[in-house]
């Protein structure tokens, strides 16, 4: 393995910006799954309280 | 397993640990993955720029791989009318198209400096666009139909269509245009590629894999939620 | 088989009478030609060079026009549902209105697209090829282009729609027809070219009823 070298000279602007369309697009990836899956778990939850509670109106 | 899978509480039970791990898994992959094509010799034609190849080419890869899940999802949903098949094809198409734009984007900062424009119109990249806007289309039609029921079903035959055309497109687009140079990992007669370079290519793909594992099985959770919110609040309604 | 010639006679009626029939998507294609010079220069070596092209795309866009009523009308007044449950499957139904489609719409532009290529300055020992290949093109396009009119049955925004999802899916006949013209113009094999566009339009021919009859099955249910 040879040594680990962050400094890609003329390329550097070609280089670092790829990673970080990478991460950004990633990151994009993995917050929309998670916060699209957290909303709709609180939504169940909220829907069967209010189902098991039926004096109470759920909430819109 | 599949048949096991089929049932939703079943699916929501495995899910519920294998999404985690997969993650765990995906993020392990990415650092050693990250970790190889720092440390990765310079490549004697490409010079540095062939870092961009552990990024790149594995989006390209997963852009296909992704397509090969929406048509399976799809196929099983229109066969079986699973509704568990139809919330996978749905979840999926995101992130595939997410992939594809990752592989359009490197490629236009990889082309740059190898081939000294942002954009050829050469049979990969033109594969990988029709690709996206496939992709893009199949989102459109299933926003665009009320009827979960019915979008569902019109996108799978959408996607099925694609199955059969996208090899189609792939073929008439190389016949088209073979200029590029020939694909170079998977060659006959074993990899081209320096085992110094193979690693991180193959360890990066595997990243994104679980990656896409992990995210994939998240969505469809949210996808069987949302079924289950919607129920519910008919219920309530009613 | 009587049945499905009393179809195809309605479909080719309904697709030929109605609005103008081919007139609009042929007006349509003139336009689009009259644009390419202001766009590009009126330079005639320049247009030469891209006249077989752009006569292609335009028959790609001008094959679009008239696909959003091709399942729409009778699904909005209900002869689709009588025709689903009369005695010929889907499939036929979809296969006769595909084939008017090519007929009414698609041979009239295939006349027009020779005409318009060589006003654009393509040579005249063109005009067959293009002819040939506008009209065996023009059977994938309309088959192709069913499916997406099948599948966008009972969405808002339809022609939009239809031209998203059916754009893409007509690369490969745009590729080999146009390729089939250049291959002739530059005096190369042209024939692979045209045997490729033909095993296109003959499989979407054979495979896009399927697809064009589960779309209404769904649309209905």
């Amino acid at each position: 393995m040879s040594m680990t070298s962050l400094d890609y000279g003329k390329y550097a602007i070609f280089i670092w910006p790829a990673l970080a369309v990478t991460a950004a697009v990633l990151a994009w990836m993995v917050a929309d799954s998670l916060l699209r899956a957290r909303y709709w778990q609180k939504k169940v939850q909220v829907l069967e309280a209010a189902r098991a509670q039926p004096g109470e109106k759920p909430a819109p | 397993m599949f048949q096991a899978l089929a049932n939703p509480q079943r699916f929501m039970a495995f899910s519920r640990w294998a999404a985690p791990v997969l993650a765990v898994i995906a993020a392990g992959l990415l650092g050693w993955g990250l970790w190889l094509s720092f440390s990765a010799p310079e490549d004697y034609q490409q010079g540095a720029t062939v870092r961009l190849m552990f990024i790149h080419v594995p989006a390209a890869y997963m852009a296909m791989f992704c397509y090969a899940c929406l048509g399976a999802a799809s196929l099983v949903g229109l066969v079986f009318r699973h509704v568990l098949a139809d919330a996978a094809a749905r979840a999926c198409a995101p992130l595939g198209a997410g992939f594809t734009a990752l592989a359009l984007i490197t490629g236009m900062l990889w082309g740059r400096p190898m081939w000294g424009t942002w954009w050829v119109w050469d049979a990969r990249v033109t594969s990988v666009l029709v690709l996206f806007l496939f992709y893009i289309g199949y989102m459109a039609l299933q926003a665009a139909i009320d009827d979960e029921t019915r979008a569902a079903r019109a996108s799978g035959i959408l996607a099925l269509v694609g199955l059969i055309n996208l090899p189609i497109i792939k073929f008439s687009v190389d016949w088209w245009n073979t200029l590029h140079q020939p694909a170079s990992v998977f060659r006959k007669g074993g990899p081209s590629l320096p085992p110094e370079f193979l690693w991180p290519l193959g360890v990066m793909a595997l990243a994104y894999m679980a990656l896409f594992g992990a995210l994939w099985l998240v969505r469809i959770r949210a996808e069987v939620w949302r079924k289950r919110a919607q129920s519910l609040a008919l219920q309530a309604a009613g | 088989m009587s049945g499905l010639w009393i179809l195809f006679r309605r479909e080719l009626g309904q697709t030929w009478g109605r609005g103008g029939g081919p007139v609009l998507a042929l007006t349509f294609f003139a336009c689009v030609a009259t644009l390419l010079p202001l766009a590009v220069g009126a330079s005639p070596a320049r247009l030469a060079s891209v006249a077989p092209g752009a006569a292609w795309l335009a028959l790609a866009l001008a094959s679009l026009l008239s696909l959003e009523r091709l399942f729409e009308r009778d699904f909005e007044d209900g002869t689709l549902d009588l025709l689903a449950l009369g005695p010929a499957p889907l499939e036929a139904v979809a296969l006769a209105k595909g084939l008017a489609q090519w007929l009414a719409n698609g041979a009239p532009l295939a006349l027009l697209a020779p005409v318009v290529a060589v006003a654009l300055g393509a040579g005249l020992s063109l005009v067959p090829m293009i002819f040939t290949s506008a009209l065996i093109g023009g059977l994938g396009l309309s088959f192709t282009g069913g499916i997406g009119a099948a599948l966008s049955l009972g969405s808002r925004r339809g022609g939009v729609l239809i031209a998203v999802i059916v754009l893409p899916l007509f690369a490969p006949p745009v590729i080999f027809g146009a390729g089939v013209i250049d291959a002739y113009a530059s005096g190369l094999d042209w024939r692979p070219a045209l045997s490729f566009l033909s095993a296109y339009s003959l499989a979407a021919l054979a495979l896009g009823p399927l697809a064009m009859a589960a779309a209404c099955r769904n649309a209905l249910s």
